[in-house]
């Protein structure tokens, strides 16, 4: 017998039942549905996490400072000549002062987060220029008043293409508006655009803090990442001679362990979805089970019709792998609309992963074959002549 | 089937088939020995447990002897594994059960070309036979009926033109007119003459005197014995005797 004939056969003995098949099918449907919607969320959720992450650059290292009783464990000036100095490993550095303070233009205000940074610091966060110019060199020493917004910011502030020359209350104190970042994100309340860019040396002031505690630098490449940052802790072991003084920590690392991290999660909630798999098998080796008792003498007839054993045990296994085969597709889709619905209820990415896809399908079709053989071996060497008289 | 004018088509070779039955050993067929040559329309008959079945069942590949030869056209069989039956069977015999046996979620159609596809028999060629078959058996416009629509005889003829269909050297009937009333049997009994007529070798069994007496040639069987082989006048002869000896179904 051809396989095409043993196929057409499965699938007709399937049609036949569709209700019993369909039951047959729910375990694997409910599995493989349960898997990709569990592969698809989290997907999203790493991705998320992943294009956060490489927005900042994955070759940004970041240094808190603890401080040292009241004073500057590194002062900018320092770091920048650790910079220059060291040119090879180290091409950009910016502190970083944030300080949270009201925004006003005219009648308008807002609450924003302002940020003292280096001439630097708009390169080592993605920002691009739309309009005017970036914090410079000169406003450093000058401790000038000078801002850089975001698109939010310059929307919610001032009429369109209109901010820059303009005058910015921060805190009531007036600062000229040099320069407009493009947009980074998606010009939201709570997106990289809802941003104000002062010199560190005026943020300072404003936040009546000397002290900084946070930098943000640059290694030359990513090859160059891990020596960048045994430098800056070997700077900062000799400065302080206690390592809980600073951290020195890169963006690729935090990567490497969020990947981890979701890696691992993905992996525990398919496997616990993957129980549902097992269990969806057992249903369909128990169903198989059934139905090589009650076709007993359909079985006795055709190997009264010249049915070899090899030809009633592929009748019956293809029977088991494309009832599960269709589980599974059935289960792809169902995860897949699912995944769509939940993603959007909860606002979350969703990330169809074809691997996934692919998997979920040869596990479906591998546990139909694996729990369907062994109803079907029972029934390839059933004796012809007890089978035929079987009621 | 290439022909072979050396040897029967069926020869029984002191044939016993025993089934132990804890101490006991029970003989349901005991040293039987007969040839059918190719052609032949032999009636096998005896009452209740006499071993018809049994022999049926090793005529037809489903069962080996016990002891004894059985040569199926002059090939010894009966050290066949389940597979080489199997293909024996699909090749050269072809069963008509006392219950049709018709697989009941399959349509007409596929109920004929059944050992067709076992017999791997290319699709083209497949649906020729199968139409032949069912017009054989004037159900050539109850193609596509599912066999619960269709009336016992009917249901009957469809498993003739299944046995049909796959071009045996014989057709082996178990009780075919057991399930039917008497016209309808007769209707069944007729069409197996017609077929004998055309040249198919024909064996059927039966436990019903009348129905056996109609074959050209009778074989009764007693307690597994074989106790009678004559022509089907001689067996109704031999009836008249057995009549007064014990009533008959
Ligand atoms: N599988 C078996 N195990 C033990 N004994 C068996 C088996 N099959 C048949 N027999 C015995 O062999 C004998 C012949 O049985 P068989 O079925 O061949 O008779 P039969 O002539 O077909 O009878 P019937 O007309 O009732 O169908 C009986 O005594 C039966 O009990
Ligand atoms: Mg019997």
């Amino acid at each position: 017998m051809k396989l095409t004939q043993a196929f057409a056969m499965a699938w007709k003995s399937m049609s036949q039942s569709k209700m019993r098949s369909f039951l047959t099918m729910l375990g694997i449907i409910i599995g493989v549905a349960a898997v990709i919607v569990l592969v698809s969320l989290v997907g999203g959720f790493s991705a998320d996490l992943s294009s956060s992450f490489e927005s900042m650059g994955t070759t940004n290292l970041s240094v808190m400072l603890m401080g040292r009783g009241g004073s500057t464990v590194m002062e900018p000036d320092e770091m920048m000549a650790l910079k220059e100095q060291h040119s090879d490993l180290l091409s950009l550095c910016s502190p970083e002062v944030s300080v949270s303070a009201t925004l006003k233009h005219g009648t308008a205000s807002m609450t924003a987060t302002v940020t003292g940074g280096s001439e630097d610091y708009h390169l080592l966060n993605g920002y691009t220029l739309a309009q005017g110019r970036a914090v410079a060199y000169a406003d450093l020493s000058a401790r000038s008043k000078v801002a850089v917004i975001g698109s939010y910011v310059a929307q919610e502030l001032f009429d369109a293409g209109q901010a820059v020359g303009q005058t910015l209350k921060i805190n009531g104190d007036s600062y000229t508006v040099v320069g407009v970042f493009e947009e980074l994100g998606d010009s939201s309340e709570s997106s990289a655009d809802n941003v104000v860019v002062i010199p560190y040396t005026t943020a300072q002031r404003l936040g009546r803090s000397a002290r900084i505690t946070s930098y943000t630098l640059s290694a030359t490449s990513t090859d160059t990442v891990e020596a960048a940052i045994e430098l800056l802790e070997s700077t900062l072991y000799e400065k302080t001679g206690n390592e809980d003084y600073y951290h020195v920590s890169s963006v690729s690392q935090m990567l490497d362990t969020v990947n981890e991290l979701t890696g691992t999660l993905t992996l525990v909630l398919v496997g616990i979805a993957g129980i549902s798999l097992l269990v969806g098998g057992i249903g369909i080796m128990n169903i198989m089970l059934v139905s090589v008792t009650e076709r007993t003498r359909e079985i006795g007839i055709r190997k009264s019709l010249g049915g070899k054993r090899r030809d009633i045990l592929r009748q019956f296994v293809i029977e088991a792998a494309v009832t599960s085969a269709v589980g599974g597709v059935v289960g792809i889709v169902l995860g897949i609309i699912a995944a769509y619905v939940i993603g959007s209820l909860l606002s979350m990415t969703v990330v169809i992963s074809g691997t996934a896809v692919l998997i979920a399908f040869s596990v479906s079709v591998g546990i139909g074959i694996l729990f369907g053989y062994s109803p079907a071996a029972k029934a390839s060497k059933l004796n012809p002549i007890e089978a035929l008289h079987y009621e | 089937m290439q022909e072979n004018r050396h040897h029967a088509l069926i020869e029984f070779s002191h044939i016993s088939k025993i089934y132990e039955m804890g101490e006991s050993e029970v003989y349901a067929v005991n040293n039987v020995s007969f040839q059918i040559q190719k052609g032949e329309f032999v009636a096998i008959v005896g009452q209740s447990g006499s071993g018809k079945s049994t022999c049926m069942n090793i005529i037809g590949a489903l069962d080996v002897p016990t002891l004894g030869e059985y040569f199926l056209d002059g090939q010894e069989i009966s050290g066949f594994d389940d597979d080489e039956l199997a293909d024996i069977r699909g090749k050269m015999l072809g069963f008509v059960f006392q219950q049709y046996n018709l697989i009941a979620k399959l349509d007409v159609y596929e109920n004929v070309e059944l050992p067709l596809i076992y017999a791997s028999v290319p699709e083209k060629q497949r649906r020729e036979r199968v139409m032949q078959s069912l017009e054989r058996v004037g159900l050539k416009d109850r193609v596509h009926h599912m066999p619960n629509q269709l009336s016992g005889g009917q249901q009957q003829r469809v498993s003739i033109a299944r046995a049909l269909a796959g071009n045996p050297s014989v057709i082996l009937a178990d009780e075919p007119t057991g399930a039917l009333d008497s016209n309808t049997g007769k209707e069944v009994l007729a069409f197996f003459k017609e077929l004998h007529r055309e040249g198919n070798t024909i064996v059927l069994i039966t436990h019903d005197n009348g129905i056996a007496a109609q074959a050209p040639r009778v074989l009764r069987l007693a307690d597994g014995r074989l106790v009678d082989d004559c022509s089907g006048a001689q067996f109704r002869d031999r009836l008249r005797t057995l009549q007064m000896e014990e009533a008959p179904t």
